[in-house]
């Protein structure tokens, strides 16, 4: 990559008890330069049928990317400062490998294109030390982009959280889930 | 980065060069046809054979590249190849003759991207077998030894006669100026490329020299440097054709031993991709998998059960408690999934909000 600006001490913390579906989440992602204007994040129900509370998925920027590692056409690469990229559109196959075997369901296939796109933390704007376009919207702060002591502060009774554990597999991350005070892991089960 | 030497890898690329070099020696009919000018560009080209074998064979051994591989080649033979040899070659024309999956994407894009890819393919039908020795040119002594007929030039592959065309003729034209068309058509696409790569944001902050411009620059070079060589001789009476040759032989060369290992190794890579649709395609005739949280079907059963087969190869185990997997859900459900476990562990929080 090149000489960037990228700030390591500002890390990115979601907290989906506050998503309100408002989606201003995804206008702003369409208007990020590196995903070719097309919004890479989701926001869905959970269970219609029950309730109407929606979720944000932001791409979790895995330790281990999963998906990088499913990738026949090793198309998917991470970086120094841990951002896991979108497709290398030159390797990239479509083959959806990666968009079936991310836990949390995150990378999407284009099927025109025939191509994965995932949200690469918008990296036109945090390698230039800005913040991604999601957290700069969100009107509820479900999204959240900025440093440890800032988010201690806004939230004295959240912890962020960044091991998930599917089944028997545990997933430790980048970017954090805010969570009861205390918590250590998040147990999809 | 596994840096150790793979040894099925060297073996099989060894392998298969030493079979080039014998068809080099054949194909020239032991080496009468070859053209010594060309030696450098054939150490060149052998050199990037073996490193291509050896890098496919190392990828071909990743657990997801060899599931798809194997799956490919089970499907192909199997059932109705006739059919299957029929789609390989529409969705070759397709996908790779005319890289139809890029038009979508922009139009200059594809544009730009079919024009470099024409003009390399044709190039490389037309220097590989020179190089080799496979395709050389004869004047035909009937014609040749009289002044006042038509000079006639023979053509000759593996050593046969292929067919013969009158000196000046527009086929002629042609034939011999066909390296002309090929970098005209690469200096466009690359031009197109450059642009875009210089002037679009999310490129310019993505992008790596080596990776990205470094291709483009080498492109240009072998293409401004090869018209160079022939224009020099046609229109400066041959003053620059030392520097042509030399720097023409030297962005050659660093080209073809390139391809290994960056990004021209794409060109190799993209046929996967129709084994990834042949894959679909077949997945689609065995069965959908149901998402159990949307209810939805969202993928092949086969697929997901291939990649329960090479998440764990990869050692990752995603089996739940109750003995399903959390690879059974749907993009959509693991989503979902994430957000109802947030939702208990609030619950058992003593289920307020928290802030």
């Amino acid at each position: 990559m090149p000489v960037t600006n990228y700030r390591t001490e500002q890390e990115f913390f979601v907290d989906m008890q506050r998503c309100i579906g408002c989606k201003a989440c995804e206008m702003a992602c369409s208007e990020c330069e590196t995903n070719g204007h097309e919004s890479m994040i989701h926001v869905n129900y959970i269970d219609r049928a029950v309730t109407v509370q929606t979720t944000v998925q932001v791409c979790m920027h895995c330790d281990d990317p999963v998906c990088a590692n499913v990738c026949p056409a090793d198309a998917i690469t991470k970086d120094e400062f841990g951002v896991v990229h979108t497709a290398n559109t030159a390797r990239c196959i479509g083959c959806s490998n990666c968009v079936m075997a991310c836990p949390f369901g995150v990378p999407k296939k284009d099927e025109a294109y025939d191509l994965m796109m995932k949200c690469n933390m918008c990296y036109d704007r945090t390698s230039a030390g800005k913040k991604p376009m999601c957290a700069t919207v969100c009107p509820t702060q479900a999204l959240y982009y900025g440093t440890r002591e800032e988010i201690a502060k806004m939230r004295p009774n959240s912890t962020p959280v960044n091991n998930f554990i599917f089944g028997k597999e545990s997933v430790s991350t980048k970017v954090n889930i805010m969570m009861p005070k205390g918590s250590t892991s998040l147990i999809i089960d | 980065m596994d840096m150790s030497l793979n040894k099925k890898a060297l073996f099989i690329a060894t392998g298969v060069s030493l079979l080039l070099i014998s068809f080099v020696f054949y194909g020239s009919r032991k080496l009468q046809n070859f053209d010594p000018a060309l030696i450098i560009y054939l150490f060149g080209t052998v050199f990037a054979f073996f490193g291509i074998v050896y890098r496919y064979t190392v990828w071909l051994q990743r657990p997801p590249t060899w599931m798809y591989f194997k799956r490919t080649f089970q499907f192909f033979f199997t059932g109705k190849i006739f059919l299957h040899v029929i789609s390989f070659a529409k969705e070759f024309i397709q996908n790779i003759g005319f890289q139809k999956f890029i038009y979508p994407r922009g139009r200059s894009r594809w544009i730009g991207h079919f024009l470099m890819a024409t003009g390399c393919t044709m190039a490389f039908c037309v220097t590989f077998p020179l190089t080799f020795g496979w395709i050389n040119f004869t004047m035909n002594p009937a014609t040749s030894i009289n002044p006042s007929s038509v000079h006639m030039y023979e053509a000759h592959f593996f050593g046969f006669k292929m067919f013969e065309f009158a000196l000046g003729s527009f086929v002629a034209f042609v034939i011999f100026k066909a390296l002309y068309w090929c970098s005209w058509l690469v200096i466009a696409g690359v031009l197109i490329f450059m642009r875009r790569r210089l002037t679009n944001a999310g490129l310019v902050a993505t992008q790596t020299f080596e990776g990205d411009l470094l291709p483009l620059i080498l492109l240009l070079a072998i293409a401004v440097t090869g018209l160079g060589l022939s224009y020099g001789y046609e229109y400066m009476k041959g003053i620059a054709y030392d520097y042509m040759a030399v720097t023409h032989a030297i962005t050659v060369i660093m080209f073809l031993i390139w391809i290994p290992f960056g990004k021209f190794f794409h060109i190799i890579q993209r046929p996967a991709q129709i084994g990834a649709h042949i894959y679909k395609k077949e997945g689609i005739k065995r069965g959908m998998a149901i998402c159990p949280h949307t209810h939805k079907e969202f993928a092949t059963q086969l697929h997901i059960n291939d990649l329960k087969i090479v998440t764990k190869e990869l050692g990752f185990d995603f089996t739940l408690e109750d003995g399903t997997s959390h690879l059974d859900l749907s993009p959509e459900g693991k989503r979902s999934r994430l957000a109802m476990a947030h939702l208990k562990a609030r619950q058992q929080n003593g289920g307020n909000l928290f802030g």
